[in-house]
């Protein structure tokens, strides 16, 4: 099991400068949050903290403690020890406030199969305590904001997959909430949906929620974190902007194709004279060497310029969130689907 | 259906929520078991088209072999039925419960700033509501092949009265199964194995006086006899009959004690399965 790299230390995240502003109190703070499950310990000692306004991806595999971290969050499962904080109020201690703060989607779809969309998130408003005028207005609102306005008066039973999503989001959107907790919302979507997905999230940060996502998809948190927490069988094993997590895990490589398969043995030769490796894929005229940064870029490209072989493209390769996940955890991220589909935490995925 | 075009929230204000009571919450949750049954009104089946072909089978298929004190059946069978309807709002709430328990949706209510209790308010309420159609519906089958009440305002009243009270015994019995119960199949399969031989072991459809001793003790003290009884008693459907067991001469009180009791047996261990269901 790798060690958390010390310069990407949990507490170091999300520690920014706010300029001349007064400090903000962060918006969501994960404190040594501990849970068992009998035996079982299924989140053990987390902790992280996310800036106001900013989005946190919570990343692991199947049973990682994900789902477990997110409800002890949103006042669904109470720690066996440690607390977390959300906008400033105690999960614990506070559990009304914490709901009065924030809107959480889970991984199980949580709107009513039988009421319409629209019946969906006026009840949802009104629980709220809403009054009628807005409880109508943010419901047509949200209807409109997630393409949903044409299938407001249809039962959700009739839904496809990612319009319940839809819905589920925007139930949990219905009081505005200035944090959201969303435990794999993509999860189940085709490619499309996930993409159209990703840009509604997108406009909800731009306008300033905060925004927490657990995520098994590597590329989704990539996408859309400006922080990224790796959990694994419960622990933290490592923190940090995509950009710093690839970078501590494994080097960038330098991945040249030649024009003409048969240029690709003298191409290597070439290469081999200012690198130390060079590994050759035949089949897709590609040589892959590691690299340390853009500096070895511009000085390959003179070498191969100066030559007259030709290339059809030279770049530079960062690690991928998948060659991070590996280096640090031992395994991929997807493996271990199969064996904990059953367990306690991420069941009842729902398409 | 795509949403390319990403309208953007831009400032919405946050909007004002006003603190809201228990009744408040429990009534919109009641709203939605309302718009359930306006979009599947075959939920209501339980409670119309079962007792009403009961009365049917009873009234005019055995009717004619079993002997009541008054020798009017149907009238002495109504009250039975409506017994056995009402103790099946055990039932209903049952399986609203799970079925809420089953899906994401009770994790949506529990992360909304209402009062846990919400949720189980609203079941009842609505699954009175539920039963309490049940049993117009039996009172117009009733008067329709015959049934009539005999006595004063004031004792009609009180057989509805009594029969809603022990319908809120038999909610935190639903309640209680719901909440143990890890799906619709199994509170299917629990109730009807247990519900349906309670509440024909007693004399709702049939006089107690013919049955072996043994069956005939069972009967006499179950509550659903006391229940019917009482609604008999107080509707002038049944003379009371001195030799009778005492639980059935004193059916009114008894009928009040057993809901009482039943409540206070129910309503903790309902309370206690529901918390520990709900809490992980």
């Amino acid at each position: 099991m790798a060690e958390v790299v010390p310069e990407l230390s949990v507490h170091g995240v999300g520690v920014r400068s706010y300029g001349d502003r007064m400090p903000q109190p962060p918006a969501i703070e994960a404190i040594n949050l501990v849970k068992h499950f009998g035996d079982k310990v299924a989140v053990d000692d987390v902790s992280f903290v996310v800036p106001q306004g900013t989005v946190l991806g919570l990343l692991g595999p199947n049973g990682a403690g994900k789902t477990t971290v997110v409800r002890m969050m949103t006042t669904l499962s109470r720690p066996t020890s440690g607390t977390a904080r959300v906008a400033g109020h105690d999960v614990i201690t506070e559990p009304d406030q914490v709901r009065r703060s924030m809107g959480s989607t889970g991984q199980a779809a949580t709107v009513d199969e039988l009421l319409t969309g629209r019946q969906n998130l006026r009840m949802i408003g009104q629980l709220y305590g809403l009054t009628t005028r807005d409880v109508k207005r943010i419901a047509d609102e949200l209807l409109e904001r997630f393409s949903l306005t044409d299938a407001a008066g249809k039962i959700v039973k009739e839904y496809s997959g990612g319009m319940r999503r839809r819905l589920d989001l925007a139930a949990s959107l219905v009081a505005v909430p200035p944090v959201l907790f969303l435990d794999e919302p993509t999860t189940g979507l085709d490619p499309r949906s996930r993409l159209e997905l990703w840009e509604v999230l997108r406009e909800l940060v731009k306008d300033g929620t905060t925004l927490l996502l657990t995520t098994q998809y590597l590329e989704e948190a990539d996408r859309l974190a400006d922080e990224i927490v790796v959990i694994d069988r419960g622990a933290v094993i490592a923190a940090g902007t995509p950009l710093q997590l690839k970078d501590s895990s494994g080097q960038a490589a330098l991945v040249i194709t030649v024009s003409r398969a048969e240029d690709l043995a003298s191409a290597a030769d070439l290469l081999r004279a200012h690198v130390n490796e060079v590994f050759v894929d035949s089949s897709a005229r590609r040589l892959t060497a590691p690299a340390t940064g853009l500096s070895d870029i511009t000085r390959i490209a003179g070498v191969f310029d100066a030559s007259t072989i030709e290339i059809d493209d030279l770049g530079l390769q960062r690690p991928s969130l998948d060659d991070v996940f590996l280096a640090l955890t031992g395994h991929r991220a997807e493996d271990r689907i199969a064996d904990d589909a059953a367990s306690t935490d991420d069941a009842g995925v729902t398409t | 259906m795509t949403i390319t075009t990403v309208k953007s929230f831009g400032a919405v204000e946050r909007p004002q929520a006003r603190p809201t009571t228990l009744l408040q919450q429990s009534w919109v949750l009641v709203r939605r078991n309302f718009s359930h049954i306006r979009r599947q009104p075959e939920m209501l089946m339980d409670v119309t088209i079962q007792p009403v072909m009961f009365v049917l089978l009873f009234a005019y298929v055995f009717g004619g072999s079993i002997q009541t004190n008054t020798g009017n059946y149907r009238e002495w069978l109504l009250p039975g039925i409506m017994g056995q309807t009402m103790a099946f709002a055990s039932f209903i709430v049952a399986l609203g419960l799970t079925a809420d328990l089953e899906k994401g949706i009770i994790d949506r209510f529990r992360s909304l700033p209402i009062s846990p209790n919400a949720v189980l308010v609203g079941r009842s309420i609505a699954a009175l509501f539920h039963s309490s159609i049940g049993i117009l519906v039996m009172a117009m089958t009733g008067l329709l092949i015959g049934w009539r009440i005999h006595s004063s305002i004031g004792e009609a009243v009180l057989g509805f009265l009594v029969l809603v009270l022990f319908g809120f015994s038999m909610i935190w019995l639903g309640i209680l199964v719901g909440s143990s119960m890890r799906s619709v199949e199994a509170v299917n399969g629990v109730m009807f194995t247990t519900m349906f031989p309670i509440t024909f072991l007693a004399n709702t459809f049939a006089p107690t006086d013919r049955m072996v001793p043994w069956l005939r003790t069972i009967a006499e003290w179950n509550p659903i006899s006391a229940l019917v009884q009482a609604m008999r008693l107080l509707w002038g459907n049944d003379i009371p009959v001195a030799g009778s067991a005492w639980p059935l001469r004193h059916a009114v009180p008894v009928t009040i004690g057993w809901s009482v009791l039943l409540v206070a047996i129910f309503a903790p261990l309902a309370i206690r399965a529901y918390r520990r269901r709900t809490t992980d």
